[in-house]
């Protein structure tokens, strides 16, 4: 009926805080092919976890989601029952999170752990779940398992947790893998290593990936599309090669500029984006990104752009891309 | 503005903390600075990078008398200041630290926390020359006059390390260590900080010793880096020579590592992955620290500790196989 194995339509997902509504998403929409890698790139509080939490059922009290559709695998999230989703989760989609040191159980066994998502999810016996735990943890590169089935995660470093974190969430060979900032807590040589075990496995395995990061040295060399997301839209979405080098949000284009780049042989004052992040308690009307926006128009401010189509796989929604139209109209700069 | 003369200088600087080993009552070191030495000239900046646990911090803490060394020499504009009553010298060195949410007292509004300094330091002769002071210090980090009556949880993370650094800059000070001052920072603010930090550095001659993990953004502030391991400098050189023609192995896998923002590139070209973890401080590898992760190792790098020496002007590394390294 579907021919991605992750459509998200027009999703709105509300926070309600004693200090008011907080719209965490507001109508976000995307996409994943099956075997694609998709990479969410945003800042903090732009909603990019939030986005992937919803997609398994996790959104944290006092969230709710308030419109849109869900589609996963052929299941409509948004209808499923608490039970049924409970087989969904590590089942066919699985998370691996920033921090390995907080998601793994400290008083169990990381043999445990991994033996405890077979036994949920398959019709394996205690033994053969053993035996598949220590494939596992062969397969993520972790050596001498049989001594490491038996250890607990104090025991273990940064990089191998994450590797173990891993295991667990491919232990049943799930479609679709998501990954919420797995290596900003790692050191960037731990991080080459995961980021290289990861697109090993996909490769192997053939299943999708959702990768959010802030980080877009991560992306570029990951990702087959990248959505950007800020205060809870996607403001522009596209192929690697079209985000990076034909940016048409100013958002984008603000991002790209403000980092470093390592191969750059002279030294060049970094532009910054002006401004701070969105109060997402008190988002401004119109276009979120107006107020830090350098070719804010009028229209920016009073109405949120629709998407402009770019290419087929490309689009992005701000005004200036209809810049000749609202000047025509006199809309000076604001 | 920049001039060939050592502001401030380590000589084999070493800084040990006791721990405890794995068995009760066992005690242990560990060495996280073992005989550093670099020196830092006026109006310069020096980065300092490497992965966590590898003493770059202490380094920087140390250097500022933080901590009490336990070997070595800290040598400030001639003088040594090892030893000596650190007070004089908190007007000329400050330090910003990583975290702006831990280090700004939730009790004090921010013009008591940038004017604490001149209080201390007697700066400011009556109250007005010490509001006065605070709101121009305020407005060299781009923050207004009325901010000065709100307390740090009103801020976000980009304005309170502005603060941070306007408390840093109260005393009207020589030189700044930057320990890790952005990467607690939204990617879109961080730019701002370090073009401010560039800014301020032009306007007032400020030398810095910028410490952080991100080589990308220390390459983008720095005139030289260094490059530390386990408690040891394994590479210093310029920071464009750094990145572009190092030789040692450590550093190349570093860079290799860094994930560039550039699709075409990081399609194009091979990472160079290093196996395994940094080792426990607690229980550094023999001989060359960086030797269990090392392509190149051999038996001289596990039995004989390489010097650190200068390959060609300014440019210094620790390694027995420089010649093999590609």
């Amino acid at each position: 009926m579907n021919e991605y194995l992750v459509d998200v339509r027009n999703e709105r997902l509300s926070f309600f805080t004693p200090a008011g509504e907080v719209k965490a998403l507001n109508d976000v929409s995307l996409f994943v092919r099956q075997g694609e890698v998709l990479g969410i790139v945003g800042e903090s509080g732009s909603g990019k976890s939030v986005t992937a939490y919803s997609l398994m059922g996790l959104t944290a009290h006092p969230g709710r989601l308030v419109g849109g559709d869900l589609y996963f695998n052929g299941h409509h999230i948004n209808e499923m029952k608490e039970r049924d989703m409970r087989k969904m989760r590590g089942n066919e989609v699985s998370i691996i999170f920033q921090d390995p040191m907080t998601s793994l159980n400290p008083v169990y066994t990381i043999g445990n752990q991994i033996v405890e998502v077979i036994l949920l999810h398959t019709d394996k016996n205690r033994q053969q779940a053993h035996e598949r735990a220590r494939e596992l943890l062969q397969l993520v590169g972790i050596n001498e398992p049989d001594k490491r089935l038996k250890q607990y995660p104090h025991e273990l470093s940064g990089g191998m947790r994450q590797r173990v974190m891993i295991a667990i969430a491919l232990a049943c060979e799930p479609k679709l893998l998501l990954a919420d900032e797995p290596t900003t807590a790692l050191d960037v040589t731990i991080q080459a290593q995961i980021l290289e075990l990861m697109m090993d496995l996909k490769k192997k395995l053939g299943m999708s990936i959702i990768i959010i990061t802030h980080d877009l040295g991560v992306v570029a060399g990951m990702c087959d599309r990248i959505a950007v997301m800020y205060a809870g839209k996607v403001v522009e979405c596209g192929t690697t090669d079209e985000i990076f080098y034909h940016p048409s949000h100013e958002y984008t284009k603000g991002l790209l500029q403000s980092i470093p780049n390592l191969n750059e042989r002279e030294h060049k004052r970094l532009v910054p984006i002006e401004g701070m992040p969105v109060d997402m308690l008190n988002p401004p009307k119109g276009c979120p990104f107006a107020p830090r926006c350098g070719s804010c128009m009028k229209i920016c401010l009073k109405q949120m752009p629709d998407y402009t189509q770019l290419s087929d796989t490309h689009y992005s929604a701000c005004w200036l891309l209809d810049k000749a139209k609202f000047e025509s109209q006199g809309d000076v700069q604001a | 503005m920049m001039e060939d003369k050592k502001l401030i200088e380590v000589q084999h600087l070493k800084q040990y903390f006791p721990v405890n080993g794995e068995k009760l009552f066992e005690k242990k070191v560990v060495k996280a600075v073992d005989d550093v030495s670099f020196y830092i000239n006026k109006g310069e900046t020096l980065g300092l990078v490497g992965e966590s646990g590898c003493g770059k911090t202490t380094a920087g803490r140390t250097l500022l008398r933080l901590y009490e060394p336990t070997g070595g020499k800290i040598i400030y504009d001639g003088t040594d200041i090892t030893h000596v009553n650190m007070l004089p010298y908190r007007r000329k060195m400050q330090i910003v630290f990583q975290d702006p949410y831990a280090s700004l007292d939730p009790r004090m509004t921010v013009g008591d926390i940038v004017g604490e300094a001149i209080d201390i330091h007697h700066l400011a002769a009556n109250k007005n020359e010490r509001r006065d002071r605070i709101v121009e210090l305020l407005s060299l980090v781009g923050l207004n006059t009325e901010h000065a009556n709100r307390y740090p949880h009103e801020f976000s993370g980009g304005q309170r390390q502005r603060v941070g650094i306007a408390r840093a800059l109260a005393v009207n000070p020589e030189f700044i260590v930057c320990d890790e001052p952005i990467s607690a920072l939204d990617v879109s603010i961080q730019a701002q900080v370090v073009n401010m930090f560039e800014e301020l550095q032009e306007r007032m001659g400020l030398t810095y010793l910028f410490i952080a993990h991100n080589l990308s953004v220390v390459k983008h502030i720095s005139n030289r880096i260094g490059v530390m391991y386990l408690g040891k400098l394994v590479e210093l050189a310029d920071s464009y020579e750094l990145t572009f023609n190092s030789v040692h192995p450590y550093t190349r896998s570093l860079i290799s590592a860094i994930p560039v923002a550039d699709p075409e590139t990081s399609r194009n070209t091979q990472r160079i992955v290093l196996e395994g973890d940094v080792p426990s401080p607690v229980n550094p590898p023999s001989g060359c620290r960086f030797r269990t992760r090392c392509p190149y190792a051999d038996e001289r790098c596990a039995a004989e500790e390489p010097k650190f020496k200068e390959i060609s002007s300014g440019h210094f590394a620790a390694c027995h196989h420089l010649d093999r390294v590609k």
